[in-house]
């Protein structure tokens, strides 16, 4: 291995960590051992255990069991300061700036150079963010507030924390999600100088042509628990998919063929200033259409205007050929549409109420009797539809926040599924949700293709979208950069329109292909 | 380039300056409040000009100033603090009580006991709101009726009485030094050391920071509960001193004193641009909020304005700053939008 072969003793190691929450065991079993000028990656399907296991690393969360060396000693950190004063700087997912304060607190808050009197000396701290974000090269105000940068550059305001910090150990979990490629590249170049100057990085991506690009050891994490470590130069895509999932891909996603109707939806010229441009696109009765992209390309943007939550500048909506007005999820509901959003807890369902409240909720207008809402007539709706979907759920009565997440996300589908729509517009269907159920949720919407029903499917997971999709519209920085049916989907395809505008940086296909291949 | 959206400014510090005076809160109110007094001056000279006037409009607002103080740094932080104006009854009235009890105490001693004592039921805010993670509102609204309910249990149907306490005490009330009242004096000296603290310390920083965003605050390792556990003891302590003020301005004290401050002050500190939802606002703006509301309440019935019109004005102003905040805030992000919308399409 790359640490052992450099002779260096590993800053990082970490051995059968385990960690629960109540019954929900979210890592069995964690092993990472990281040396020092190495950038080493950590990869695993969502649900792995990768973000708990670095939370457990940043001191978010403590370690039910297992051993946690850093730099040698063994430590227990107890908070997020602990281990940020023993070195260690994390990047998490989405990063956690105060939207108030400018660049430069943000990056120096709690550690502010003081003059006499402990007094905060605010043109040296000036003058070091500007010297950090010389040295990043990037040219960001060190005065401006952090509200409204865009993520890329929040990402840097984060990794300059890191940088003023002088940490031993970078984690970064999933920087380049929300990254277009110019951006993540640029970010390539800072980690790749971090590492030079004998520092520790650990990477977070599903993205393996990242990983096989940037670093130089991987190790494999698979439900919840440490499955293997290869040196990069002496492994292949092959084998890390192979070590990811564990079985074959086809497996998981069960599309069933089904008749093609007519259109239901379709949608021409929408734009919303700031958020997406032109979008026009069209599914039919009987076929799943996914919406692929980066996250934050504007696809749930774009979800949220077709179904009138916001509004948009220009364009038109129509279901079955008859306009939808904007800004009216009423009128929408009416027309047949249904929305199961991205955030379930927060979005999706009262999450601190019954299932057969949640499933009744879109039309609780029609099971009133005098005006009054019966528990009974809830109950009387729910029944069949928490039994069609197999929602495991001991009784309709339980509260859905005590759910598994594929169950939650049944219930939440259910919720949408008792309105009779014609189309279904599904913003990841299974983010957060165990590999098991995932396919449960996949089969779930095949089946409601087979019966007719006109689905739209927001999805990250490249493999997700192969897998279910008839036809894939590729959203990229709000607008539609390719549009590509089930035989010309491929993931060199999807990826390549993923991050490029109309055509821009052609040359970067080449390496593309090599690791997607 | 797409990856920079932000360019460094190429203005110089005294631009900065003078762009940052033009936009900022404080100088907006502050304008306000100079065109009041001057329209009240024109319409009656004595406002101003006379002696009682000059002092009067100086001494009047000190009690708030101190509270919208306090109450600027527990908003800071997200919290509110409601329970201020029980705590300003509760020490005035222990204050005369200490005076009737301790005859011959020093008034140094009395003041040092009454911020104490405020801190102490700052405390009791802050353990509840820190540790029971319990929506600010909530426990200090609880907190204002018993705090309320103690005076009343304990003062009974007696109360304070002008000739219970020193005259050296009382004469704090109307003394002067270089024509500013010491009461005001004294809370200015507050209002500037809270604002350094703000400005120049690092947990003065941290406290916006945890407004900001609490949750962030969390994973970044900030002493949260420590710092919250803070401002509550600061505005209580800012309320006890508020309490001190009460008795030697006005003399008596009966149970209703110090009542609806605590709306005054959160009136004063949104007015003069303190975000209530956290994280940004100065102690400068709240302190200029909280003269404005004190000399609108004496101008309008010198401008002939009605009884009605004078209290739906406060209540206007309160709105109108809001709803300004709320329309710069869209703005700045229809910029920001599209500032972004343009980076993109110029790539």
């Amino acid at each position: 291995m790359a640490e052992a072969a450099s002779g260096h003793p590993p800053i990082l190691e970490l051995s059968e960590v385990a960690k629960s929450f109540g019954p929900v065991l979210a890592l069995r079993s964690g092993r990472l051992e990281v040396g020092p000028g190495s950038i080493h990656a950590l990869v695993g399907e969502n649900g792995a255990g990768k973000s708990t296991l670095v939370k457990v690393i940043a001191g978010v969360y403590r370690r039910d069991g297992g051993g946690f060396r850093f730099r040698g000693a063994d430590v227990d950190f107890g908070s997020t300061g602990e281990s940020k004063n023993a070195g260690i700087a994390v990047i998490y997912q989405e990063p956690t700036l105060f939207p108030d304060l400018s660049v430069t607190e943000n990056i120096f808050m709690g550690r502010q150079p003081t003059r006499s009197g402990r007094r905060i000396d605010y043109p040296a701290m000036y003058a070091e963010a500007e010297r950090i974000f010389g040295r990043l090269g990037v040219a960001i105000d060190p005065r401006r507030i952090a509200d409204g940068l865009s993520i890329a550059d929040q990402q840097i305001i984060e990794i300059a924390k890191a940088i003023s910090l002088d940490a031993t150990l970078l984690v970064m979990d999933e920087p380049t999600a929300a990254l277009s490629s110019v951006e993540a590249e640029r970010l390539f170049t800072i980690a790749r100088a971090l590492r030079d100057e004998g520092r520790a990085v650990v990477f977070i991506s599903h993205r393996l042509e990242e990983v096989f690009g940037l670093c130089d050891t991987v190790t494999v994490m698979r439900d919840g628990a440490y499955v293997g470590t290869r040196a990069i130069a002496e492994t292949s895509t092959d084998e890390v998919v192979s070590l990811m999932v564990g079985r074959e891909v086809a497996d998981l996603f069960p599309k069933a063929e089904a008749a093609i109707g007519d259109v239901v939806l379709e949608v021409d010229g929408l734009t919303a200033a700031g958020e997406f441009h032109d979008i026009g696109l069209t599914v039919r009765a009987g076929e799943i259409v996914g919406l692929a992209g980066l996250v934050g390309a504007g696809r749930s943007e774009i979800a949220r205007a077709v179904f009138g939550v916001d509004g948009y500048d220009a364009g038109s909506v129509r279901m079955n050929g008859v306009p939808v007005p904007p800004r009216s999820p009423r009128a929408s509901i009416r027309a047949g549409m249904a929305l199961v959003p991205e955030d379930r807890r927060q979005q999706g369902l009262v999450i601190d109420q019954s299932v057969a409240r949640n499933v009744s909720a879109a039309i609780r207008g029609r099971l009133t009797t005098l005006g009054l809402l019966l528990g009974r007539a809830e109950n009387r709706v729910a029944a069949p539809w928490a039994g069609r979907l197999e929602v495991k759920t001991s009784a309709l009565d339980m509260d859905a926040s005590t759910m598994s997440g594929g169950n939650q996300q049944k219930v939440a589908i259910a919720k949408w599924l008792a309105t009779e729509p014609k189309l279904l517009i599904i913003d990841e269907p299974t983010r957060g949700i165990d590999v098991g159920t995932k396919s449960e949720v996949h089969r779930l919407l095949s089946d409601l293709a087979g019966r007719g029903m006109a689905v739209l499917m927001i999805s990250s997971e490249l493999q997700e979208v192969l897998g279910m999709a008839d036809r894939v519209y590729v959203v990229c920085e709000g607008r539609i950069t390719a549009e590509l049916g089930r035989d010309e989907a491929t993931p060199d395809a999807v990826m390549h329109a993923a991050t490029h505008v109309g055509g821009h940086l052609a040359g970067a296909t080449h390496a593309d292909e090599k690791v997607l291949a | 380039m797409t990856d920079l959206l932000v360019r460094p400014t190429s203005e110089s510090a005294r631009q900065r300056l003078v762009k940052g005076a033009l936009r900022s809160r404080e100088i907006a109110v502050f304008v306000i409040l100079v065109a009041l007094i001057a329209v009240a001056t024109v319409r009656s000279p004595n406002f101003l000009v006379g002696s009682d006037g000059w002092r009067d409009l100086l001494v009047t607002p000190s009690i708030l100033l101190l509270l919208a103080i306090g109450q600027t740094v527990v908003i800071i932080t997200r919290n509110v603090d409601l329970s201020v104006g029980s705590t300003v009854g509760l020490t005035a009235y222990l204050v005369g009580r200490l005076f009737v009890d301790q005859p011959g105490i020093p008034i140094v001693v009395v003041a040092l006991i009454g911020m104490l004592f405020g801190a102490a039921l700052g405390l009791v805010n802050g353990v509840l709101v820190a540790f029971g993670r319990v929506p600010a509102l909530v426990v200090t609204l609880g907190t204002m009726y018993i705090y309320r309910g103690v005076f009343l249990e304990w003062a009974g149907s007696d109360r304070i009485n002008a000739g219970d306490m020193p005259s050296g005490f009382l004469r704090l009330g109307t003394e002067q030094f270089l024509t500013i009242p010491v009461l005001t004096l004294v809370a200015l000296v507050m209002l500037v050391i809270v604002g350094y603290c703000l400005r120049s310390l690092r947990w003065g920083r941290e406290l916006y920071a945890i407004g900001s965003d609490p949750a962030a605050a969390r994973l970044y390792g900030l002493p949260v509960t420590r710092r919250v556990l803070g401002a509550f003891v600061i505005c209580g302590a800012l309320a006890g001193l508020a309490g001190v003020f009460y008795a030697a301005r006005y003399g008596t004290v009966s149970s209703g004193a110090g009542r609806n401050l605590e709306l005054e002050a959160v009136a004063a500190a949104v007015i003069g641009g303190v975000a209530i939802f956290g994280g940004s606002g100065t102690v400068w703006g709240a302190a200029i909020g909280a003269f404005l509301l004190v000399t609108i309440d004496r101008v309008l019935p010198i401008l002939g304005i009605p009884d009605f019109w004078q209290r739906a004005v406060v209540g206007g102003l309160i709105i109108g700053a809001v709803a300004l905040d709320r329309v710069l805030s869209l703005r700045r992000e229809r910029q920001l939008r599209q500032a972004r919308d343009d980076a993109r399409s110029g790539s």
